[in-house]
Parts: C-alpha cells; structure tokens; sequence
C-alpha cells in the first residue's frame, strides 16, 4: 500500500477547539442513543416480570430470570441442548472452513493458478445467489436421506455460506506475507504443507483468527436454516430466544435475559475482530 | 461425477494432459473449496430450474398425492397474474432501497463523527457495531417486545409522556418497523466501510489542500466526497445482497402480511412455510434469481473496480 494510513484524521485542521469538542460530544450522544435498545434489554433482564411488562422498577433488580432460562419445561428445547447445538454446528463448521479455505487461498494468492480472477468471482457470485433458489432441492434432499433435524446438514450448509467469504478474506491476507520469505522456503525445497505450516501461517495468523471469528459470528446467528430444516432437538440458539416468547403471561424479563445470553458471546467475538472484520465484511476489497 | 464436470468446466483446460503437470499441481489446493461449492451451491439451483417446470408438491404434505409431472412454463404464467407476489416485489424494492439509502446516509455521518480524535474514540467505535453483531432475531425482538410494544413499550411511553397518543407500530406501519430494525443494524456496516474510505484519503493531499487555504467544507465536497464516491457504491452493493434476502426480521415481527412481506418470505410461504408447492415457488425463486443477477453484476463491477486499485498500490 503506498497510500499512508490516516489515523485520527486532522480533517478539520482549521476548525477550532471547542467546535471538535462538541463533535466529541455528538458522537458519545449519539453513540449511546443508538445502542440504547440494547443497554436497556440487558437492564431489563436483571428485573422481575411484573417490572418488565410494565417498564417500571419496583421490585429491585436481580439474577432470578438467568435462573429461569435455564430450566426449561420437559418436552421443548432447553438451553443446554441449543448452546450444544449451535457449539458443535459452529465449531465444526468452522474448523472445516479453515481447511478448505487456506490451501485455496493459497492457489489464489501465493502461487496463483492460470485465471485464478475469475474462479475468485466465481466463488463471491455464490453469495449473491438467494437462499430462496436452492433451498427446495436442499430441503427435499434433506428429508431423503434423513438429514432434517441434524446437526449434520447445518454444518454442510454454513460451511457453504462462509466457505466463499473465508477464501476472499484469507488470500487478502496471504498476499501480505512477503515474497521473499515465500521463495527462500521454496528454493530450500520445502512442502506446501510445510511452507504453510512454518512460513505464512505465522505471519497470517491473525487475519485467519478474525476469519474464523467472522464466520463464527455469521454461524452462530444464523436463523434461516435452522428453522427450515430442525424441528426439534438439532435447533439453535436463535430458534431457542424465539421460544422464550410466549403467548402466556409475563415474558420480557425471561426473553431479555435469554438474548443477552444468546448475544454476549458473538458481541465478545466481534469486538476482538473488529479492527480486521472490514476486510471480511467487504469480501477483502476494503483494508 | 456431475459435481466434478462442472468444476471442470470452470477450470481452464488448455494444459491438462498429464495430470502430474505443474499447472495442475497448482490447481490442487484450490480443488475441494471449488467442489464444495459448487455441489452445495450450484447443483441445488440447477435442480430448482428444473422444479419449476413442474407441479412439484410435497407428498407428505397433501392429502391426495399427485403425480410429478413436466407441466411446461405454466408456472413462469402464473407469476405474471399473481398478485400477490406483484405486492411483495414492491415491497422487496422498498424495503431494500429504503433500508441501504438510510443505512448509507447515517453510516455516513457517523463515520464523519468517529474520524476525528476524541476522548474514548475506539469505545465509541466498539459500542456502535454492536447491533451488527447481534443476532437478527434478537434485534427484532428487541425492537418489538421492547421498543415498538403498543401498551408498554418504551416509544409509546415517551410518546405519552411528551402528551401523545399511543401508535400501534408495529401493525399500523410494519414495512417502517421492520425497516427501522434493518436500519439500526445495517448502519454500522456502512459505518464500518465509509470509515475505511475516509482514512484513506491520502494525507498530504488533504494537508495541500489546507495549506492552500480551503475551508473544511470545500475540502469535503472536493476531495472527500469524489473519493467517498466507490466506497458508497460498495455500501450500497453489499447492503442490497444482504438485505433483499432479509427473512429473520419479517418472520419475527410480522410474520408475513400485505406490507411486510418480501420475495423470499413469499416464497416460503409458498412452499416450506406452508404452501409446500415446489414446483411453482421453484419459478418464483427462478424469477428473484434473475433480479439477483441483475444486482450482482453490478456488484462485480465495483468490487473488481477496487480490486484493480489494490494490484495497482
């Protein structure tokens, strides 16, 4: 890159103190206005019920609603079985990712195969391809071969969504790694295994560990599926907040505490990434 | 092997004879990803294309089962005379447009306001993106158990409060509620980019500038903003990818109904969602296909556009 980062922006060169102070000022308002929602349903999931339903604050504030998320009724979907669920779907898919995902980043970046632009369109056209195009042969498949309600079909299928996005994101990263390194490993003959293993991981690990986390964060979130092809015991955590919703009695309190729970370990994720999620959210076109 | 031919076919031949050869010992690792993809994501849709020339049903779903047969472009017809996927094309259009443009604008301003040093700037930062991070369900349940709630929620207490009536958000206006959900989520994202486009406005330009003498507001409709330009229109493309597909928060909120129902929620509801007719919501999925081809080939542009500029650099 010969275009010199610019950090804290001096745009304003000529614009006095107090106008940047108050601009200060507007982005810690505004800031705060906009996650507003949030902060309250975490407050909201340390109330009582009867203080949720009605937005007042009477009875204190307390730990008792993550108690009750943690006991379901026999019969529907616990919060132990769903955090499993989304646990193994999540992990599992991910680890696959990786590996289908370095060695290819590698025939994209390192030592470039004939073409390999187009095979990279190839890969991000797969995105723009509406979930609705494919969904019918995957669920009538599915249910052919007894996959509906596994884990199993989650897993193939979120490997397919983040798949795509991995390999754009790895290979920007891989053309970091410095030619000359790159070269030294192969003149001394070593292998693509090698080269990978002592070379360019060490150099890209963490633009691999905010991959991972990406496509972590997009499995864990991810409702469409889960709904369409689990009914009952391979659901996910989002299909687990849902049923925290009830057309019986009091349930904000319960269904606050349920999301935060849901929430709080993609938030963590994203906040470690965040520096590097730009180059993944924007398929590696932006730094 | 269906899979591998049309991996092949994707690959160039030219120097494929031995397959021991350099070129191939290239094309290796680049193998399983491809393959993977392409059964997982290529295959379905070809399958689609051919469901939508028949009459398709789910047979567990139907009391009389009927036989599958070839029933030509009669389902492509139907679209044409359907009404009500006419109504949710509309709201697909205004949905997404509504969605990307005041995501972008406020995406924008924000990232006007965080280039700047200030006290707590990266906290800022990291409290903004969150709703990004949340699960679309959680943001919608948030917004409607919370914010939205005619009776206690919190909007309607300050709208009583502030000596207004109540509104029913949420049935009176659900294309405006989910579009808020999508708004307050996606903003961050175009947060995210247009902030990686205004750090990188080359410093010494920008300094030139100000030596020079112009003002804040000329430098900013001057240089920024001509440079900002790619940057919006990649908000704008992956904005729309995203959020035309939006089916989390209309399930949430609405589940479905005249204003809020979208292409893709339609099509569900045609088949899995309930109808369980294959055939002709594998013509309607054909149809948004064609649409998404449209978007996307812009989308390619832009994206390929950047990337020539990173080669370049």
């Amino acid at each position: 890159m010969t275009i010199r980062k610019r950090r804290g922006a001096k745009l304003g060169v000529g614009e006095r103190r107090a106008v940047g102070a108050g601009l200060g000022m507007l982005a810690w308002l505004v800031g705060l206005l906009w996650i507003f929602p949030i902060g309250w349903t975490v407050f909201t999931s340390f109330k009582t019920e009867q203080d949720a339903s009605a937005q007042t604050l009477h009875q204190g504030l307390g730990l008792g609603r993550y108690g009750d998320i943690a006991h379901s009724t026999p019969g529907t979907l616990s919060l132990q079985t769903a955090f499993m669920n989304s646990l193994v779907v999540v992990v599992v898919s991910t680890l696959i990712v990786l590996l289908l995902a370095l060695p290819a980043a590698y025939a994209l970046a390192i030592r470039p195969i004939h073409r390999w632009r187009d095979v990279l369109f190839f890969f991000i056209s797969t995105k723009f391809l509406p979930v609705v195009a494919s969904i019918f042969p995957i669920y009538v498949y599915a249910e052919k071969w007894n996959l509906i309600g596994t884990r199993t079909v989650l897993i193939i299928l979120y490997i397919a969504i983040n798949l795509p996005l991995a390999i754009w994101m790895t290979r920007s990263f891989f053309l970091e790694v410095p030619r000359e390194l790159i070269e030294a490993a192969e003149i001394d003959g070593t292998s693509l295994l090698n080269q990978l293993r002592s070379v360019i991981l060490p150099i890209a690990a963490p633009g691999i560990a905010a991959t991972a986390l990406l496509c972590v964060i997009f499995a864990w979130n991810e409702y469409f599926y889960a709904l369409q092809l689990n009914f009952a015991n391979a659901s996910t955590m989002p299909q687990w907040v849902v049923s925290n919703v009830s057309t019986r009695g009091n349930f904000l309190a319960k269904l606050s505490a349920a999301s935060t729970i849901a929430c709080l370990p993609v938030v963590i994720a994203g906040w470690a990434t965040q520096k590097r999620m730009i180059r993944g959210l924007s398929m590696g076109a932006l730094k | 092997m269906t899979a591998a031919a049309a991996a092949d076919a994707t690959l160039p031949k030219g120097t494929a004879r031995d397959p021991f050869s350099s070129a191939w010992r290239r094309r290796l690792p680049l193998l399983p990803a491809l393959l993977y993809v392409v059964a997982i994501t290529q295959l379905p849709f070809l399958v689609s294309i051919y469901y939508s020339f028949t009459n398709l049903k789910d047979k567990t779903q139907s009391l009389i089962p009927e036989p599958t047969r070839y029933v030509g472009i009669d389902n492509y017809k139907q679209i044409f005379s359907d009404p009500f996927f006419r109504q949710a094309m509309w709201t697909s259009v205004k949905m997404t447009v509504l969605a990307v443009v005041l995501s972008l604008l406020v995406g924008t301003m924000f990232a006007i306001l965080l280039d700047r040093t200030f006290l707590g700037r990266g906290l800022i930062r990291t409290l903004l993106i969150t709703p990004f991070l949340l699960m679309p369900v959680v943001a919608a349940l948030i917004w409607k158990q919370q914010m939205f709630s005619s009776l206690f929620g919190v909007l309607n207490k300050a709208l009583n409060f502030l000596g207004f009536n109540s509104v029913a958000f949420i049935s009176d206006h659900p294309l405006a509620s989910i579009v808020t959900v999508l708004v307050w989520q996606w903003t961050p994202f175009m947060m995210l980019i247009m902030l990686a486009g205004l750090q990188s406005q080359p410093a010494d330009i920008l300094e030139a500038a100000n030596v020079d003498g112009a003002s804040s507001f000329g430098i900013f409709r001057q240089l920024t903003l001509p440079h900002l330009r790619r940057y919006l229109e990649l908000g704008a493309l992956l904005g729309s990818i995203y959020i035309v597909q939006a089916f989390d928060a209309i399930d949430v909120m609405t589940g479905g109904g005249p204003g809020s129902t979208n292409v893709p929620y339609y099509v569900y509801q045609e088949s899995i969602g309930g109808g369980f007719r294959y055939g002709s919501a594998s013509a309607y999925a054909i149809v948004v296909v064609i649409f998404s081809i449209v978007i996307a080939t812009f989308a390619l542009r832009v994206l390929s556009s950047l990337f020539r500029d990173e080669d370049r650099a």
